[in-house]
């Protein structure tokens, strides 16, 4: 069966590029960069072009960079980083919409003796920035504010956010995982002071992370070993990944308009047409302001595990916002944080594209899609009988 | 990725007995849209007193759909008497087992099926037993002794995993793990005896715990708590943003807020809204 793959919030596939660019480096150029041989040290040169092209998709010095091992770190090292840095102070501020790797690192630290505020959103995923500002003190370390969500595909203003931030010379964190390669970001036209970034999410390989640091941040490294990456993240180097997300930043540049004109169309398209032949349709999040390639939308009065699985029989791969296919019971929190009422939460479904996907797969699913829909429907106590509407 | 049986995918893919019975003898629904799945279930019965036509609707997951199928199937052909004595047990194993954290689907079967054969002997649909524990899920305290009885469950997680109970916000999880520790005999764990506090005091450690333990947490979901005033032991307090307007958790909070309050500062504090 063929794999329709519109998962691709959730992971990418390595481009073949990439994978090319890695392979040499697992078995014929395994040495160590921190080798005094020549056959280690020139490893050491790829590492610095694979940082030179990061820093460029950035916008950023090469020195600014820093190679982790996945998003997560990237953000716990940033946070950590500014609580150790700013001993003195003890509030957090972020989002209720954050991906784990900063929520629960946040509630993590409100259980241990930290106030942490986390901003509320509106029904289409925008942040309340005046609560935001509202709650910035001399007592705050640290603002985490993702650049863009996973779930609703909703861009926050990082730009103007930073102004006001920056202004009262609190650390500034931005989780990008969502936003790069699918939006411009430019982190010299901002004062941001630290940046997360995920291979994976842009068809480089998983198992890599960056994290961004503006020259002249107070830094604390989180993983404490040796030398590398100039005493700010300790371990030897993850030589093909790091090779492989710098080819990956590459292609994502080249690649930028094409996310922004053909993936949108392909997007829209789906959307429309979704809207326009199932009824009781709600798209989730922002469309004046969203990542081109994300649409969730809620189908209310069915489930969204329910729906998957049936689109897995066609080999179509989504993702959903429902609490069954997460293991806990409750939808998720992005889309509770968003006011979307249960009827409809239970049954979102996001889905997510890349440049790999092409019109014909938009079209199956198109076709595939209502009936499932209406098959579900059919079986649900709830519809034919919607004055139960709304709780 | 769930791991689901071929028989769970098989009568999930192709549901048997799905729709309603016209004028059916035995009518039961549960569950309901906000807690994620629901079943309504019909049945009508032969000339022999024997179920001969079930159909069912349900909104849920697909071992929700695929429990509500194997249930039909296993009542079909059943009398009354024969098909009471059906457990969730006998759903799961039916299908050859659902997934530890789907047992819940299973249950969904069995209430379903009790509610139908209640109202088939026209007893009049029953006021709810016992004392709710999980306010997130509307579980009973009844609920979940039974699902511990039945299914010998012993940890939070089996009982979420079964009835669902604690598998929202999570406060209920000090009242579950009483109700296991004393239906596996074991002692309740014995509660620290406050000590007498001056008003003073009170006060203090009132503010102290509302800013520590309360607010934090109302926050995370776009709440605010203001404290009013302390008269004797009555707590009146204002809520603030999204918690002021959902009348849905207004029991939930001052609940919340009580059992804090009453755990960390002393057990006679009675918390009141101020509007």
């Amino acid at each position: 069966m063929n794999v329709i793959y519109l998962d691709n919030n959730a992971t990418t596939k390595v481009a073949p590029e990439v994978l090319d660019e890695m392979l040499p480096y697992f078995s014929e150029f395994y040495g160590n960069p921190s080798s005094m041989h020549t056959f280690g040290g020139n490893i050491g040169r790829k590492i610095r072009e694979a940082r030179e092209k990061v820093a460029t998709i950035l916008g950023a010095a090469p020195e600014e960079i820093v190679f982790t091992s996945c998003g997560t770190e990237s953000d716990s090292t940033a946070i950590r980083a500014a609580i150790l840095s700013n001993p003195d102070k003890r509030h957090i501020i972020t989002t209720r919409v954050e991906h784990p790797a900063v929520k629960n690192l946040g509630e993590y630290f409100a259980k241990n003796g930290f106030r942490v505020t986390f901003v509320p959103v509106d029904r289409k995923g925008r942040l309340d920035i005046d609560y935001l500002y509202e709650n910035l003190t001399d007592d705050t370390a640290i603002v985490s504010i993702m650049w863009a969500n996973n779930e609703s595909g909703t861009i926050f203003p990082i730009e103007e956010l930073c102004k006001t931030i920056k202004e009262r010379e609190i650390v500034f964190h931005t989780d990008a995982v969502q936003a790069i390669g699918k939006i411009p970001i430019d982190v010299s036209k901002t004062e941001v002071d630290m940046l997360s970034l995920s291979g994976h999410k842009f068809h480089g390989p998983k198992g890599i992370g960056v994290l961004y640091i503006r020259k002249g941040t107070k830094f604390s490294p989180y993983v404490i070993g040796g030398h590398q990456e100039s005493g700010r993240r300790g371990g030897t180097e993850n030589v093909a990944s790091i090779i492989g997300i710098g080819k990956a930043c590459e292609l994502a540049m080249e690649h930028l308009d094409e996310r922004n004109t053909r993936v949108k169309k392909l997007r829209d398209k789906l959307e429309t047409e979704i809207l326009k032949r199932i009824p009781n349709t709600i798209v989730n999040g922002d469309p004046e302001n969203r990542l081109p390639n994300t649409t969730s939308i809620a189908f209310e009065y069915v489930e969204g595990e329910s729906i998957l699985l049936m689109m897995d029989e066609f080999g179509i791969c989504a993702s959903s916002g429902s609490a069954c296919t997460s293991g806990s019971l409750e939808p998720s929190h992005v889309l509770r944080a968003m006011g979307v009422p249960f009827t409809a939460a239970h049954g979102s479904i996001r889905f997510s594209l890349s440049i790999y996907n092409t019109e014909e797969e938009i079209d199956f699913i198109i076709e595939k899609l209502p009936p499932i829909i209406e098959r579900l429907r059919e079986m649900s106590p709830f519809w034919g009988d919607k004055v139960i509407g709304y709780q | 990725m769930w791991e689901y049986t071929e028989k769970v995918k098989d009568h999930f893919l192709n549901p048997r007995n799905v729709g309603v019975i016209e004028n059916a003898d035995g009518m039961g629904e549960v569950g309901s849209l906000a807690c994620g799945d629901a079943l309504k279930l019909t049945f009508k019965l032969d000339e022999n007193k024997k179920i001969n036509d079930v159909k069912f609707q349900t909104f849920g997951c697909a071992s929700a759909i695929a429990s509500s199928s194997a249930l039909t199937e296993i009542i079909k052909g059943l009398t009354i008497e024969e098909a009471e004595k059906v457990t969730n047990e006998d759903i799961a194993k039916y299908l050859g087992d659902l997934p530890k954290e789907k047992m819940h689907c299973s249950v969904l079967g069995r209430d379903a099926l009790e509610h139908a054969i209640a109202n088939y002997r026209g007893e009049a649909e029953k006021e709810i037993e016992g004392e709710i524990v999980c306010e997130c899920f509307g579980v009973t305290d009844l609920e979940i002794e039974r699902a511990i009885k039945e299914n010998n469950l012993s940890t939070i997680e089996d009982v979420t995993d079964y009835v669902k109970a604690g598998g929202g916000c999570g406060n209920c999880h000090e009242r579950i793990q009483e109700i296991i520790d004393s239906m596996h005999g074991k002692e309740p764990r014995v509660k620290r005896k406050s000590e007498k506090l001056t008003n003073i005091k009170k006060i203090k450690l009132i503010e102290e715990t509302l800013d520590r333990e309360i607010k934090p947490a109302l926050k995370k979901d776009g709440g605010d708590i203001e404290l009013i005033d302390v008269d004797g032991n009555i707590v009146l307090v204002k809520m603030h943003g999204t918690c002021a307007t959902c009348t849905a958790s207004q029991v939930t909070l001052k609940n919340y807020v009580e059992t804090k309050l009453r755990e960390l500062v002393t057990s006679e504090l009675v918390v009141e809204e101020v509007q």
